[in-house]
């Protein structure tokens, strides 16, 4: 059974928005009893696409279904896309620009720590289209 | 230890959160300034000590549940991120001294 889906939509130049969703993701997962250690996770790895859209996608949009065993997050941009994702995906690689870099960004980590925080990981790029990274985290 | 308690111990001053700092629990440290590095490996309720003060370090703060964040060597804090923290029950200090002379600090307190 399906308990909640959320939608949001992320912009691509506005940096003060970024961790919008993955707050109110964080809220609402903790007060549907979610464990703290899944909220946690769920919400970085949110907040890391967040992020990622920003810097890299033009923005995009993030669906979240939540259900008792699950919950499955999908992060769309229609941005560049990724020409090497297994070089994305190390710690340390990145693109990002230097004035992204002077926030506090752009160390690699993003997808890594996408990664690290959830249990299923699928990225769907392609260049000059965009990037669909599908996720799930399990509960139990 | 409650981050009151570690604020006057440190002689530490409030930008922000000083009426919820008695309520709220220190029990370790973290000391970054990459916002993804520290998001994935502070632990909850950490006292992170950083230069960082925009808007961003809020959101870090929020998502990984530090007690709080000490602006160390008196870097500034936007305004945004201090409406940001004010919203979200972030505690917000800062100091003079930099994040090894807290760190060593808070060592022997924690």
């Amino acid at each position: 059974m399906e308990l909640l889906s959320l939608h949001y939509e992320v912009s691509g130049t506005d940096f003060t928005c970024a961790g919008e969703a993955s707050g109110k993701i964080k809220k609402n997962l903790k007060e549907l009893g979610f464990p703290t250690n899944i909220v946690r996770n769920v919400a970085i790895a949110v907040y890391e696409g967040e992020i990622n859209m920003v810097i890299h996608g033009g923005g995009g949009v993030i669906d979240v279904e939540i259900s008792p065993d699950c919950i499955s997050i999908v992060l769309a941009d229609q941005g560049p896309g990724i020409p090497d994702v297994s070089l994305a995906m190390q710690e340390g690689y990145s693109t990002a620009p230097d004035n992204v870099r002077q926030l506090g960004f752009g160390a690699g980590m993003g997808l890594p720590n996408i990664k690290k925080y959830t249990d299923e990981m699928i990225i769907e790029t392609e260049v000059g289209k965009g990037t669909t990274i599908k996720l799930k985290v399990f509960v139990n | 230890m409650t981050v009151k308690q570690l604020q006057e111990k440190l002689e530490l001053t409030f930008l922000c959160g000083e009426e919820i700092a008695e309520n709220r629990e220190a029990e370790g440290c973290y000391c970054g300034d990459l916002l993804s590095w520290v998001m994935s490996r502070a632990s909850e309720n950490d006292v992170w000590l950083t230069v960082m003060g925009n808007i961003n370090s809020i959101g870090v703060a929020v998502l990984a549940d530090v007690a709080c964040i000490v602006l160390t060597e008196n870097a500034s804090l936007d305004e945004d991120a201090k409406k940001r923290a004010l919203e979200n029950d972030v505690i917000i200090l800062t100091t003079s001294k930099n994040s090894y002379q807290i760190a060593s600090e808070i060592s022997k307190l924690i």
